[in-house]
């Protein structure tokens, strides 16, 4: 099965590689540079680093985000837990097509229909919007995420592990919580972390169900980007790729030991 | 087996088989229990008994219902209708967790994020046993399975051998009124299986506890257990000890599918208290030492066992049963045994086992031979169903 490393798959491999990472590291790069300017190469420098450092505006957007990353991830994952425990364990329930077709929906929903649709519903039940409305907003566009990569853990979970703890003498909902949660926590960790990058780089969502007063940091790039690209940008871009990157990587990692660890649990049969 | 064919394995212990113990009231009692899945019934209108300290194979082909008749006893399923009762109660509305019997699952189903002595504690958590006394008691039955020093380990550390016993010992631990099995072994290889059927007896024995064991593998059943139920599309096709279902199968489908057979169509000639006379299309004139309740002329069935056929190359002498000249088509080496497949003169093919007793007992006869078949007047039984 040697296929082996032909010029032609390298040539298609480098390419499709650079299209897709070479602005990236483009950015990373010149996020790097000392010069004012952002065409001009002028050496290696973190100095737009430091000055992220002291820009309070950046600063306070960064941090109104991971707030709402970290609250509406948790939501979604509690919520979209239960939906697929739902989908897989409740059998034939009544609309239960149209209740797996409705949480997969955000999926594909273009978001800024998702989005528009969420300020009408917050201007119809006149909330104040601002960071509640966002951070309910990004519970409902994540959730579905975290029940596609809870409900593939569950579909390969081993019912009757539930069952025997029930024989043993634990009541039903203990059960979940003693035995299969903790099985199947990798899988729920790594809707999380999803839940939350997702979160964190939304522009479109954010912009529609925000408020005066809570800007986002992706929102707060837009507008600087708007007047001029300043290399402070580049360094804030670059370390929102290095959190996304580490969520992704982390998510990935966890699954794949959960993984790895139920196959030599149940391997040798 | 031949000596006392109806007293099992001749254990010493008291035992209730009914027609033994007459008024032993049973532990648990199905009552016309009816099972539906989607309109099919997987159990139908099923009535048994179980009896304490025995142990009860419940043998079927995939689909039968036997699983799903443990799972109602375990309460994951709920009957349709009909009562399950245990020690008299009706336990329809009590759940899995608050009944006194303890399942051992077919995939073992040991949680794999505790160790082994995490498993075997769970069970006693549950009801707030104090903390040294679940100690005491996981010490014990760890030992009694033989896995003293395991219990820090964790599952995917084990054999399949040693999961098994945990999962025996997690059961086991919480002394319940009756274990339930499925298809303890049928994860095993075959070397261990067989030891394992002889631990899993002798524990059951020593303790003193009522099995129920649900099995497609009619060794595991007949090797193991003191009455064996024969479950067929829902229904129990006959409860017996092994040695009766065995030997006096009640249909032709018991006979079949519990070992090998071959079965007779015959009508019944005359029938008198101690034997009958059968006209058989295929074989000939059959004499059977067994009265026979239904009148001349029914048609019915002989089921006979291969190896109650004797194959000899000269003509047998004795007076007493049957036997027919024949040809051997075919011979079956496997080792102990050969089977012969004989075709007697009526064109008729027979199946015939022996033995290999003397190391060249195999070349003796060999194929396409001609030889005669005999067997005696009580080897074949006669089938009504």
């Amino acid at each position: 099965m040697r296929r082996g490393l032909s010029v032609f798959n390298v040539t298609a491999l480098a390419l499709g590689l650079a299209f897709l990472y070479l602005p990236i590291v483009i950015l990373v790069i010149y996020s790097f540079n000392a010069s004012r300017l952002v065409t001009v190469w002028g050496g290696w420098s973190t100095r737009w680093y430091l000055a992220l450092l002291s820009d309070n505006a950046m600063l306070e957007a960064a941090w109104i985000s991971v707030r709402i990353a970290f609250l509406s991830a948790t939501a979604a994952t509690v919520l979209g837990t239960l939906a697929a425990v739902a989908l897989v364990r409740g059998g034939r329930f009544r609309g239960r097509v149209v209740f797996s077709g409705l949480v997969y929906a955000p999926l594909v929903m273009p978001e800024i229909i998702t989005g528009l649709a969420l300020l009408l519903l917050f201007v119809a039940v006149d909330v104040e919007r601002g960071f509640w409305t966002v951070t309910l907003a990004h519970a409902t566009l994540t959730m579905c995420f975290v029940t596609v990569v809870v409900q593939s853990r569950l579909l390969s979970f081993d019912m009757s592990l539930e069952e025997a703890a029930r024989d043993l003498g634990c009541p039903p909902l203990k059960a979940f919580f003693t035995v299969t949660l903790p099985l199947i926590f990798p899988a729920v960790a790594a809707g999380w972390m999803l839940a939350f990058t997702l979160s964190l780089d939304d522009l479109v969502i954010a912009s529609f169900t925000t408020g005066p007063g809570s800007v986002t940091l992706p929102m707060r790039i837009y507008s600087e980007v708007r007047m001029g690209v300043k290399p402070e940008i580049n360094a804030v871009s670059t370390i929102m790729i290095a959190l996304v990157a580490i969520g992704v990587i982390v998510a990935a990692v966890v699954t794949k030991r959960g993984a790895i660890v139920r196959e030599r649990a149940t391997g040798d049969r | 087996m031949m000596d006392s064919p109806f007293n099992s394995r001749g254990r010493t212990w008291p035992r209730h088989a009914p027609g033994i113990d007459p008024g032993a009231k049973p532990l648990v009692r199905f009552d016309a229990v009816t099972k539906r899945f989607g309109g099919l019934a997987a159990v139908e209108r099923l009535t048994l008994d179980i009896f304490d300290n025995e142990f009860i194979a419940l043998l079927g082909p995939s689909g039968c219902g036997k699983s799903t008749l443990l799972r109602m006893l375990a309460g994951f399923e709920q009957p349709d209708e009909g009562r399950i009762l245990l020690d008299g109660a009706d336990i329809a509305g009590v759940p899995p967790h608050r009944r006194p019997v303890n399942m051992m699952f077919q995939s073992y189903a040991l949680f794999p994020h505790m160790t082994v002595g995490g498993n075997v504690a769970f069970g006693l958590k549950q009801e707030d046993v104090p903390k040294a006394e679940i100690d005491g008691r996981v010490r014990d039955i760890l030992k009694l399975v033989q896995l003293e020093g395991f219990d820090q380990r964790k599952p995917h550390q084990l054999s399949g051998g040693q999961r098994q016993r945990v999962a025996l010992a997690r059961a086991l631990v919480k002394r319940p009124r009756v274990l339930l099995l499925d298809e303890p072994l049928s994860a095993l290889d075959r070397k261990l299986r067989e030891e394992t059927r002889f631990e899993l007896m002798e524990l059951q024995h020593r303790i003193g506890l009522t099995f129920i064991m649900v099995t497609h593998d009619q060794d595991e059943a007949m090797a193991m257990s003191d009455r064996i139920g024969v479950m067929h599309q829902g229904r129990l096709v006959q409860v017996a000890p092994p040695a009766q279902i065995y030997e006096r199968p009640n249909s032709r489908w018991v006979a079949g599918f519990v070992g090998d057979v071959n079965l007779i169509e015959c009508q019944l000639v005359e029938s008198g208290p101690t034997g009958s006379a059968l006209e058989c299309a295929g074989v000939g004139r059959l004499s059977i030492a067994q009265s026979v309740d239904a009148p001349p002329g029914s048609a019915l069935c002989v089921a006979l066992r291969p190896e109650k056929v004797d194959v000899a190359s000269l003509p047998p002498d004795a007076a007493d049963g049957s036997h027919f000249a024949g040809r051997v088509l075919d011979i079956g080496y496997l080792g102990d045994l050969s089977i012969y497949r004989i075709q007697l003169e009526s064109g008729f093919v027979l199946k015939a086992s022996a033995a290999n007793r003397s190391r060249l007992a195999a070349a003796r006869i060999a194929r396409g031979d001609s030889v005669f078949v005999s067997w005696s007047s009580d080897a074949g039984v006669v089938l009504t169903q």
